[in-house]
């Protein structure tokens, strides 16, 4: 309250104060953020002239990947991918976030996300390498199943690589997600259904699942953000045939020379990723048809 | 009762299958960069120094090193204080537009890394700033900025706001409150950001790759071996990039954990 006031007082003057706090971040943020995320979409429509970039408005970049069928591939393949992983890092994370949230004490729980929050911070490139490794024809899942007669399987350079990749890379975070959302379900109501005769499951899915509804999709939003955007799996472990979008764009800007068309698909994605994240935060804190 | 056990059981096991899944690349690379093999499988092979010693004595290693360790630390100080700042602000103040201003300094975490990448590269190409170690820096206090932020802010919720106030009605300035009751109440929240943003920006690859130029980091050197072919060099120095993150990682948690009442009876 107090502060509050305090501020207010103050608003007509300049106050160095508080200019001191808040501008930095700002300034920052503009020039090293804003800045760079503008002018690659201005780049989108530069010229490049023996291997040199020229600043111009063309449509020219556009039209050229727009025509082209192997961006079209790229983007189904990548958008497909991505929705396979969300759907199944939710699936897989659901009943061990039901545990954390309502079969464990506050205690391991909190044990439980430390572990958890561990590797989402660590050396995503390392673990992915090292999946490269286990899951290589000769690697230690073929060696460990030719003890009981089977295999070996091709697991590198295909989809089921790259979804390994991914789930790496999400399921810790929607592990996290899922559980402080399933945690905050007031437990009354899933003792009041229980009460009123309501079946474990059915207690799941029509009053546990509406309630944390919201972190639930946040959770998957995130996955999807995190699996679009990834080039290390589907690069390393998914064999990149066809490439994904990631992958083009540092193909594309490598290889190619080719910034502005690089920078077609990076805008292509994001404008991608904003309807999605949209969509998704809509349906998240839609309410409830009421009755 | 024998229903609920056997679910009990399930969901243990189900967990401890998520944790193997999560844990076992990271198990793996730290038992093969100690197995002799060329190709790491299991049987393991006997027992060696060897990839360590190879990465000893690689000039290559350790001037990827220094730089991760210098990007990492400064980047850890700038994102820091950034984070604070930004922190402090949105505690202590309400203004206009400020759903645009937290939005502006939460989002980089929800952009696309490759994305990020491309349109860093692209400006400071433009603005004159590229392939330095400070174009990574930058780069970096981008990304973690929200972090060091997120942690600052959340430790301030705990705090008691009259604190601030009484200091002031005894007559500190408002500097002088800063330094003296704002500060240390946050200092475990600061640590904890240091570490965090050290980590993140110890293990990220995809910006520092696209605007290092010749001033690779350790990530940025794993990925350039690994494009190559099986190396168990990689083991050797992801043990090492593991250990390192994790340590952060985990003293960012525990300063970040630290309760209220011990700070505040300092």
């Amino acid at each position: 309250m107090n502060t509050q006031k305090k501020s207010t007082q103050k608003k007509r003057r300049f106050n160095l104060y508080a200019m001191v706090w808040r501008t930095p971040i700002i300034v920052w943020q503009l020039l090293f953020f804003v800045g760079p995320l503008l002018f690659m979409i201005a780049m989108s429509f530069f010229l490049v002239k023996n291997y040199r970039m020229i600043e111009a408005f063309e449509m020219k970049n556009w039209i050229k990947m727009f025509s082209k069928n192997y961006f079209w591939d790229s983007y189904y393949l990548t958008f497909g991918l991505a929705s396979l992983s969300t759907i199944i890092a939710t699936v897989i994370a659901f009943p061990a976030s039901f545990a954390l949230a309502f079969k464990v004490s506050d205690n391991v729980r909190r044990w439980v996300i430390f572990l958890l929050i561990i590797p989402f911070f660590t050396s995503y490139l390392v673990r992915i390498f090292s999946w490269y490794v286990i899951l290589a024809e000769s690697g230690v899942i073929n060696a460990m199943l030719s003890y009981v007669g089977l295999g070996p399987y091709t697991m590198l350079n295909t989809m089921f690589g790259t979804l390994v990749g991914y789930m790496t890379l999400c399921l810790p975070l929607v592990v996290i997600l899922q559980t402080f959302s399933l945690a905050n379900v007031d437990k009354n109501l899933i003792q009041a259904a229980k009460n009123l005769g309501c079946s474990p499951i059915k207690t799941i899915y029509s009053v546990i699942i509406p309630l944390a509804k919201t972190g639930l999709i946040v959770a998957a939003l995130f996955c999807f953000i995190l699996s679009f955007g990834d080039f290390v799996s589907p690069y390393y472990l998914g064999g990149s045939k066809p490439p994904t979008l990631p992958i083009l764009i540092i193909d594309t800007t490598k290889s190619g020379q080719q910034w502005p068309r690089a920078a077609v698909v990076a805008v292509v994605m994001m404008a991608t990723l904003i309807t999605i994240a949209f969509a998704a935060l809509a349906l998240a804190y839609k309410k409830r048809a009421s009755r | 009762m024998k229903e609920s056990n056997t679910l009990k059981w399930f969901l243990w096991i189900y967990i401890g299958l998520i944790f193997v899944f999560i844990f076992s690349p990271i198990i793996f690379s730290m038992i093969f960069s100690f197995n002799s093999a060329r190709f790491p499988t299991i049987p393991l092979e006997s027992f060696t120094w060897h990839w360590y010693e190879t990465i000893w004595n690689d000039s290559d290693v350790w001037q990827a090193a220094k730089t991760s360790v210098i990007v990492s630390s400064c980047t850890a100080v700038i994102a820091t204080a950034l984070g604070f700042a930004t922190a402090y602000s949105d505690f202590r103040y309400n203004f206009r537009f400020k759903g645009p201003y937290l939005a502006l300094v939460l989002l980089p975490p929800t952009i696309p890394l490759i994305i990020l990448a491309l349109a860093m590269l692209a400006w400071f190409s433009k603005i004159g700033t590229s392939g330095q170690i400070y174009s990574i820096v930058i780069a970096h206090s981008v990304m973690t900025a929200p972090f060091a932020m997120a942690i600052i802010r959340l430790r301030l919720n705990q705090i008691d706001e009259n604190l601030e106030a009484a200091a002031w009605n005894l007559g500190a300035s408002e500097w002088r409150a800063m330094k003296e009751v704002i500060l240390p109440f946050c200092k475990p929240a600061i640590v904890s950001s240091l570490c965090l943003t050290a980590a993140v920006s110890f293990d990220e690859f995809a910006v520092a790759w696209f605007v290092s130029g010749l001033n690779k980091t350790i990530p940025v050197m794993i990925m350039e071996i690994v494009t190559g072919n099986i190396d168990p060099r990689v083991n050797a120095i992801g043990t090492f990039v593991f250990i390192t993150s994790m340590t952060l990682v985990i003293i960012a948690q525990i300063f970040f954990m630290t309760r209220p009442k011990e700070a505040s009876a300092q």
